[in-house]
């Protein structure tokens, strides 16, 4: 199946452009006391990893090269689908320094590991440095550890923007998934 | 997330000569305000934050994505909503509950009803519960402008509604392709379907586009197709009004007959008082009596408005009730956010046994694909399996049910814990009863038996043991002609206090089984009417 520009447009239809905004995670203590302040957009690194900001290219390269581990082989037209959904994330703000701080860390430990950069290394590899580094099993978390940060700012960003968009939801069987504004025709519909 | 304005230069003085002061910017709060505005001076004081609509999309990724909890999608949480619960049921209240223009429509669903005729006369009819000082009759205008207000797709195909007089504003939302499933095992049980009103638009409305399914309808819809109170709160100030965020009212200062000023904090950590002719107290049925009792004073050292001791008292939600399960088939399910058929044929039904109940076929059974491929260690073609394995076949019923007002389930003060202010936080103390159980039973039982003529296996049951409250806070300022059995008259005007309204759901007597908030709007329409005729 084939992922388009379109499929990116409306990806970032579903959850938009990052903006200014501050969204991230800030899991509810639900008024028992603890702190339930906003994420620490950009205040720096949690895990004590590595500071270096990858430049634009590099993080594309990545993200893409990561993209066609965790999307499904039946996909097509990835590098151009991740390259329209990052148009929008990668747009200067506080969030999108995020997103390339975890990809730079994750890129680190590929050059750690095995001596070169995410982008160059075999899709086998790819998928062995996200396990290693436990993106796998953590549960996603903007300003966590750096398996939480992956699993956040890498695994489920490229997971959202395939699976909210038409093509993804098609691949499941439902062509108006939750968070795409697929008009309200979708529903009255039979199976094809 | 731009929560409030802290770095905006906002004025949030108080409002010289004031006509009227409304607490709370929910819907309630925002109706009467909307409808005073064009003729008074009004000034509207709100807890929480005004939230940036450009913010929408971000928030719905909130609720998409597994870091962030129902709370966070509108900041709830933190000392500012500290609760504690101390009833037999447990209540998550702030999952229950928005802080902010716009209040809890920010997250609703949006389904509304109006309630029947018997709801009003429950005692009389069925044998339980008070009755309520007005009839169906009295609010039955209000609930036809309420529905223009809001904005309702609705048809009047439902031969167990109330009589309406017009048709409503927008046409219904078609029935889904398993509204048809269900269609087939209905006939073949002798139940009826029928349409359901949204306050979600079916077609362009009041310069809100129609619905373009998002599928996130609660808690947040980005289009603005679902109605919500920024809607009349943004009128509202078009008409003149002033409308105050970040301003929780810490107390209501008062004589022996009037509310003087609502004294206010600002996040600079400065009080004021506002002063008006006319408070309507809107904050919903938990801050309401939170409120109150926080204005205690010698005059009226159990609360203000308390003379009948019942403010926080008789608080009520409505129970759930579902059963699910999967077919052998395709169902389509999880394209939209919201349910389009229901069956209210055994709402009338109730008595002193079995309270009334509504039964709604779902749109949106089983599991959402895009939140399903968040977590799990998969990724890749296995976890494209799993997504396929998960989704696909299912299908629900749901339902509400109603519980009774009761003295041991009620909301009051925690002697123990304050929240960001120093205030008391509110403490939930949430019993049902057992009628509620077994009005959840006799809904199951429909449902069980409408799944089973479909043909589906039965996966889940939400009976009296797996059920939990609807997110409806009621009854805690109740209405009654009675100054010693409730707080507030016919009109929504405290006994004890000449110049004081109470637009809330707090005010119900009873709750019917219906979803409150068109009946909330209605009554606030009313009290508009009553607040402009005595200034």
């Amino acid at each position: 199946m084939e992922l388009t520009r379109r499929d990116a447009v409306a990806a970032l239809a579903a959850v938009g452009a990052t903006g200014g905004v501050a969204v991230a995670a800030r899991r509810s203590s639900d008024g028992d006391g603890r702190d339930d302040a906003e994420g620490t957009v950009g205040e720096g690194d949690p895990d004590g990893e590595g500071d270096a900001i990858p430049d634009e290219a590099t993080v594309r390269a990545a993200m893409t090269a990561i993209a066609t581990v965790v999307y499904p082989s039946e996909v097509d037209g990835v590098e151009e689908f991740v390259d329209g959904f990052l148009d929008g994330r990668l747009d200067g703000s506080a969030r999108a320094t995020e997103l390339r701080a975890a990809v730079g860390d994750l890129d680190e430990a590929a050059h750690s590991w095995y001596d070169a950069p995410v982008a160059e290394l075999s899709e086998a590899d790819r998928d062995g440095l996200l396990r290693e580094v436990g993106a796998d099993t953590a549960d996603e978390n903007p300003d966590g550890t750096l398996a939480e940060r992956v699993r956040y700012h890498v695994v489920n960003e490229l997971l959202l923007a395939l699976y909210a968009s038409p093509t993804g939801g098609e691949l499941v069987g439902l062509e108006n998934p939750q968070g795409h504004p697929g008009g309200t025709e979708s529903y009255r519909r039979g199976p094809r | 997330m731009s929560a409030g304005d802290a770095n905006r230069d906002v004025d949030r003085s108080p409002v010289a000569n004031a006509n009227v002061c409304v607490v709370g910017a929910g819907p309630a709060g925002a109706l009467v305000a909307d409808r005073l505005a064009a003729d008074h001076d009004v000034v509207v004081l709100d807890a929480g934050p005004r939230f940036d609509p450009a913010d929408r999309l971000a928030r719905q990724e909130r609720a998409i994505r597994p870091s962030s909890d129902r709370p966070d999608v509108w900041d709830v949480g933190g000392e500012r909503d500290a609760h504690a619960n101390s009833g037999e049921w447990f209540y998550p209240l702030n999952h229950a509950r928005v802080k902010g223009v716009g209040g809890s429509t920010l997250h609703w669903q949006g389904m509304v009803m109006r309630l029947h005729e018997d709801d009003f006369n429950s005692e009389t009819e069925r044998g339980v519960g008070p009755d309520w000082p007005i009839d169906y009759a009295d609010l039955r205008p209000y609930y036809a402008e309420a529905e223009k207000e809001l904005g309702v797709a609705g048809a009047s195909d439902n031969p167990y509604a109330p009589p309406r007089e017009e048709p409503h504003p927008m046409p219904a939302f078609e029935p889904s392709y398993s509204d048809s499933l269900f269609a087939e095992a209905c006939e073949e049980l002798g139940i009826d379907m029928h349409s359901v009103p949204n306050a979600r638009n079916s077609e362009a409305y009041d310069d809100r586009s129609a619905c373009v399914g998002y599928g996130t309808c609660q808690p947040v819809c980005p289009a603005g197709a679902k109605y919500d109170a920024t809607v009349h709160v943004d009128r509202a100030e078009e008409r003149g009004a002033t409308v105050i965020d970040r301003a929780p009212v810490q107390r209501l200062e008062h004589d022996a007959d009037r509310v003087t000023a609502a004294v206010y904090a600002t996040p600079d950590g400065e009080e004021h008082r506002q002063t008006a002719d006319a408070f309507v107290v809107a904050c919903g049925g938990v801050e309401t009596p939170r409120l109150l009792l926080l204005s205690e004073s010698d005059r009226y050292p159990d609360g203000l408005a308390n003379s009948s001791g019942t403010v926080g008292k008789f608080f009520m939600d409505h129970l759930f009730a579902g059963v699910g399960g999967t077919l052998d088939e395709p169902t389509r399910q999880n394209h939209v956010g919201f349910y389009t058929s229901a069956c209210d044929q055994f709402y009338d039904e109730a008595d002193e046994s079995v309270g009334p109940f509504k039964l709604e076929f779902f749109n949106y059974a089983g599991p959402s694909p895009v939140e399903q491929a968040l977590t799990g260690d998969d990724w890749g073609d296995d976890l494209l399996a799993r997504l396929r394995d998960g989704y696909g076949t299912h299908v629900a019923m749901g339902g509400l049910v109603e519980q009774l007002p009761r003295a041991d389930s009620y909301v009051g003060l925690d002697p123990d814990r304050t929240d960001d202010r120093g205030n008391p936080v509110p403490e939930i103390h949430w019993n049902v009863g057992d009628r509620a159980l077994r009005t959840i039973e006799r809904a199951n039982e429909v449902q069980r038996a409408v799944l089973e003529a479909l043909g589906a296996e039965i996966e889940w049951v939400a009976g009296p043991d797996a059920t939990g409250p609807a997110y409806h806070h009621m009854g805690t300022t109740r209405m009654s002609a009675d100054p010693d059995a409730g707080v507030v008259d016919a009109d929504c005007r405290t006994h004890d206090l000449d110049n004081c309204w109470i637009a809330s759901s707090s005010v119900f007597p009873t709750s019917g089984a219906m979803n409150p908030t068109l009946t909330i709007a209605a009554l606030a329409l009313r009290v508009a009417d009553d607040v402009r005729e005595r200034l």
